[in-house]
């Protein structure tokens, strides 16, 4: 546990350090608060008290940002050649992976926490339904934790932050909307296939406040994969370098 | 503690870059391995650090296996991998403060270590700035410091001096022999006098193989076992000095090295020494020694001899 919360440290003050911190964090804070509160389907057009067009938005704006923070993770390692200084120190793949895992996800929960001003906000000015924004938090969160899987997955079967962000990118994709569509102009079987198969569904789902365990084992099933995946294709490179 | 190595084989692809290596390491030895680019010494030292599983054969340290209980060795061992890979936008301080965390040194002692180690590795100066504003031999010192923080028995060296200025190599070389008096120390190079002058034993290594595995003396005898001196007589016509050297019952051959001078190269047979013959024939024909040099073998001829087929 050590080894993952120094990784996760030193991950973190790197994010800091290399700038990439703030401007996510200020990039994705301003997205979201002019998409929220001031331009197109804003807060005050619709009328209504909840933040379902945050979590629009921030679906959305995460599913880019997660990639260009993710990018550099093991790419780095592999290429400045540091995956070989650590791991002949005390540290195990798992820790190390987890590290990197953890780093990013505390950054995206940095990232959102200053939008609690917005719930709070609403709370003020309607009645809002809590467990349903709470909950829209959580589906952001679990959808943050996937792509962050995926993220870390792809960079490490290349050397190339840009060949990893953009195979982020290709295969979220296909979750992130495509399984939806295809399953939106399906039928039958195939259809619901599509659906379970789709991020869409899952953060709808829990966004609309309906607390169902597939949507849980969904996204635990991604993260776990992903992870799972870094670390044994991190272990068959070793093997052949 | 002690190594061992056991039948150690490693394949990438279809080649052998090990070839069944077996050989020990005893406490406090200070071991070289030298070889030409792509004999297998880093592929044998990532074996030994436990970054690479070997396919056959094993490494024991201090009794572990690799194959089995890698993390307790890896607390036993630093190593300085080839190109000394390091976080360059951390600081000195910084990243050796997150090395020794990794390492689980106890929070009291991190900040005494730290600064035992700047000391060590002559990093005083330095030690506020990042590590990409360091020249190389300054990152190659902190490569060294990440290597000892936590007190290891055994360290392992790959390349320690590549691509350094003739005075930096000088300080790291004096660096690692202090260091050496104390801990085993494993460190490959393909500059031989390097190895001669930091190690107390020296393995050749080539195509995957152990080829020669002593001291430099050691091998200098195993090589050629024979005297050889050059000569240099006057007083006398250098035809009649070459035939009357070539008449010592203990010379085997007498080669010319310079006419003009009078200089020659004589070599004896096994176990025999000619010098004293040489002498007495020069008295015996008034003739006088203008020089009496033995030529050693250099180490590189030796390897040169070893490395090449």
């Amino acid at each position: 546990m050590n080894q993952v919360y120094q990784i996760a440290r030193r991950e973190l003050s790197g994010f800091f350090d290399s700038l990439m911190g703030y401007v996510l964090i200020i990039m994705f804070l301003g997205f979201s608060g002019f998409f929220t509160w001031i331009y197109g389907d804003d807060i005050f057009f619709i009328g209504e008290a909840n933040l379902n067009i945050f979590f629009k938005v921030a679906y959305w704006s995460l599913f880019f940002f997660i990639p260009s923070l993710t990018m550099r993770s093991l790419t780095g390692e592999l290429k400045g050649g540091t995956l070989e200084l650590l791991l002949t120190k005390p540290i195990s793949y798992w820790q190390l992976i987890m590290g990197k895992f953890t780093s990013t996800f505390v950054l995206i929960s940095m990232a959102l926490a200053p939008s609690i001003i917005y719930y709070i906000s609403l709370w003020s000015i309607g009645s809002v339904d809590h467990p349903a924004i709470i909950l829209g938090y959580i589906g952001l969160l679990l959808m943050s934790m996937s792509y962050i899987a995926l993220g870390i997955f792809c960079s490490s079967i290349s050397d190339s932050p840009i060949i990893a962000l953009l195979s982020t990118l290709f295969i979220g994709i296909f979750f992130h909307q495509i399984f939806e569509t295809v399953a939106s102009s399906s039928l039958g079987v195939t259809g619901s296939i599509f659906s379970s198969l789709s991020m869409f569904t899952h953060f709808e789902s829990i966004s609309r406040g309906i607390f169902d365990l597939q949507d849980f084992i969904y996204f635990f099933s991604l993260i776990i994969f992903g992870l799972y995946a870094s670390k044994e294709i991190l272990v068959s490179r070793n093997l052949k370098a | 503690m002690d190594i061992v190595v056991e039948h150690l084989t490693k394949r990438y692809g279809p080649q052998k870059a090990v070839d069944n290596i077996s050989f020990r390491v005893k406490a406090g030895e200070v071991l070289g391995f030298l070889g030409p680019n792509g004999a297998g010494k880093t592929t044998t030292m990532k074996a030994l650090s436990c970054f690479i599983l070997p396919d056959e054969g094993d490494v024991k340290i201090g009794g572990f296996s690799v194959r089995e209980h890698p993390e307790e060795i890896k607390k036993h061992i630093g190593y300085l991998p080839e190109n000394n890979p390091l976080y360059q936008d951390m600081n000195i301080i910084e990243f050796l403060e997150f090395i020794a965390k990794i390492h689980e040194i106890p929070k009291h002692l991190i900040q005494e270590r730290l600064l035992d180690m700047v000391k060590v590795c002559g990093l005083e100066g330095e030690k506020h700035k990042l590590i990409k504003e360091l020249s190389k031999g300054y990152q190659q010192r902190v490569g060294l410091a990440q290597a000892l923080i936590h007190d290891p028995d055994i360290l392992i060296l790959d390349e320690p001096t590549t691509g350094l200025d003739p005075n930096q190599i000088v300080e790291i070389r004096k660096l690692i022999k202090r260091i050496g008096k104390e801990k085993t120390v494993i460190l490959s190079s393909h500059i031989l006098a390097e190895v001669e002058a930091t190690c107390d034993r020296i393995m050749i290594i080539n195509n995957g193989r152990v080829v020669v595995d002593g001291t430099a003396e050691e091998m200098r005898k195993q090589a050629r076992g024979n005297e050889i001196l050059r000569l240099g007589v006057a007083g006398g016509d250098i035809n009649d000095i070459f035939e009357k050297v070539m008449d010592i019952e203990s010379v085997e051959t007498v080669d010319f090295i310079d006419f003009e001078c009078q200089i020659l190269e004589v070599q004896s047979y096994s176990n025999a020494s000619s010098v004293k013959a040489i002498f007495d024939t020069c008295v015996a024909n008034n003739y006088y020694i203008t020089e009496l040099t033995p030529i050693e073998t250099k180490l590189e001829d030796i390897f040169r001899e070893l490395t090449t087929h």
